[in-house]
């Protein structure tokens, strides 16, 4: 990924802004700029996701792609937060701590980066919500 | 002065490795390991967190117990010894993602041990002096001692964040004065671009620790015309246990002023954090009226004295934010092979 694409969308990552449409209630993260549903009727405005949200459906992924062999396993699931967006993020978890409907909330994390001279990209993970 | 704490914030990684597990290893006796240094175990970061999330963990953590509007933050200091870029804010990092930005400004801090006080008092000039409403102090890192030194029993990660401001009915501890003592000192350091830091061996001790936890803690109390009687803590920078132990003594302190913020025997040497969480743990169990003296110390070398009152904002404070100790409860244990994956010292070929 380029730098300047990273950054474009560093906000949304970093603290979970999304759109939120008025016209059907709509939750979309990644945000969008139009809403699939009402189209030209719709009304989007942004908003920022609370973060909580539970376990839909999981899975392990063991051979990593480059930058992330030191992480596996690690979980990757989708996500859905509680407002009603899906997502898929990885879960900083260990695979036998996984379960479908756990609970979640948002952490701050290194994504991945461009080897050891270049950027180092950081955002949101989701982990087990022990408080909830 | 009414400049003091509106809010603080922590964060410790759940991993942990026991003294027992990194001594196996190099062949070493645990037991007289764990008495030398007073530590049992110490924190260790997940492959994903550096200084930087740590640093963003704790400033959120500080954002919500204390119920903070971000845009007020006028300053984000991070302090730290393991900034993840050489040259690039780690700052700038933490206040984007606490949405503190645009209209603010950032630096990062460097002081081996003491960075994060540091932090604090720049945070304290500011704001008392009306040039922001509130700044943000942090103290955050992921210290690296070599496989085998002496350091990798206790070089730990965490991170600190204390929000700072000089609203008269805002503060749930005053800060009554500082005082600092600072001289050029090498008993420890690292050079740009080397892994691990050198370190002066048992010169680190006499010269640079004591001379200068003892040189700031009395300079502090002579000038506020204080003693350890009128303190209800003590906190001391924690490299061990041993140190804070011996200097309390020879200060004056009794045993159980200090314990309260004794956190290195579950949590390591946090480094940049490591005053500034004993703090932290002191003032989760302070009650309104009660006084803490605290002293952070940094190798190069140079220590910063505080003098705390805690106010009756702290019981409201205290319903709603975790503490320090409960954050050290229920770890997941690591064993040296998965502990040298995740500080880095394992790479896959
Ligand atoms: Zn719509």
């Amino acid at each position: 990924m380029s730098v300047v694409r990273f950054w474009r969308n560093q906000v949304n990552r970093y603290n979970l802004e999304g759109t939120h449409c008025n016209s059907c209630d709509e939750y979309f993260y990644p945000p969008r700029s139009m809403c699939p549903t009402c189209r030209r009727e719709g009304e989007l405005e942004s908003h920022r996701f609370e973060g909580k949200g539970e376990i839909v459906t999981y899975t392990i992924i063991h051979s990593a792609a480059e930058g992330f062999e030191n992480q596996s396993p690690y979980p990757l699931a989708i996500v859905k937060l509680d407002e009603g967006a899906s997502l898929t993020s990885p879960i900083v978890a260990d695979p036998e701590e996984m379960y479908i409907g756990m609970r979640v909330k948002p952490v701050f994390r290194k994504l991945g980066e461009s080897g050891d001279k270049g950027m180092i990209y950081y955002g949101t993970k989701f982990a087990p919500d022990k408080n909830d | 002065m009414s400049v003091g704490i509106v809010s603080y914030g922590s964060y410790i990684p759940r991993y942990r490795i026991k003294v027992e597990d990194i001594a196996r290893v190099w062949g070493e006796d645990a037991e007289t390991l764990k008495a030398g240094l007073m530590v049992s175990e110490k924190s260790v970061p997940d492959l994903d967190e550096d200084a930087a999330t740590i640093a963003v963990e704790s400033a959120r953590a500080a954002i919500e117990n204390g119920n903070i509007d971000p845009v007020r933050i006028g300053a984000v200091y991070t302090g730290s010894e393991s900034h993840p870029y050489a040259v690039k804010p780690t700052s700038t990092i933490v206040a984007e993602a606490i949405s503190a930005t645009p209209v603010m400004t950032a630096a990062d801090f460097e002081f081996a041990c003491k960075a994060g006080s540091a932090t604090v008092q720049s945070c304290m000039g500011l704001t008392s002096s009306g040039m922001i409403d509130l700044g943000m102090g942090i103290g955050a890192d992921v210290s690296q001692g070599a496989p085998g030194d002496a350091l990798e029993y206790t070089a730990a990660s965490g991170g600190v964040a204390f929000i700072m401001g000089d609203n008269e009915s805002e503060p749930i501890a005053l800060i009554e004065d500082t005082y600092s003592f600072t001289t050029d000192t090498p008993d420890f350091w690292r050079r740009e671009g080397s892994e691990f830091p050198q370190h002066g061996g048992r010169f680190t001790g006499e010269p640079g620790y004591f001379k200068h936890v003892i040189g700031a803690s009395k300079g502090l109390m002579e000038k506020m015309g204080t003693g350890p009687e009128d303190y209800d803590y003590a906190v001391f920078h924690q490299p061990n246990g041993k140190f804070p132990t011996r200097v309390s003594k020879e200060l004056g302190f009794s045993r159980d002023k200090i314990e309260p913020g004794m956190v290195i025997t579950k949590l390591g040497n946090i480094y940049s954090g490591s005053c500034m969480m004993g703090i932290a743990a002191t003032l989760d169990q302070a009650k309104p009226g009660d006084r803490i003296f605290a002293t952070a110390f940094g190798s190069g070398a140079g220590a910063d004295a505080f003098s705390i009152k805690v106010t009756d904002k702290m019981e409201q404070f205290q319903k709603y934010s975790p503490k320090v100790w409960d954050q050290l409860k229920d770890p997941v244990y690591v064993d040296y092979a998965k502990y040298a994956k995740h500080k880095g010292k394992l790479k896959r070929s």
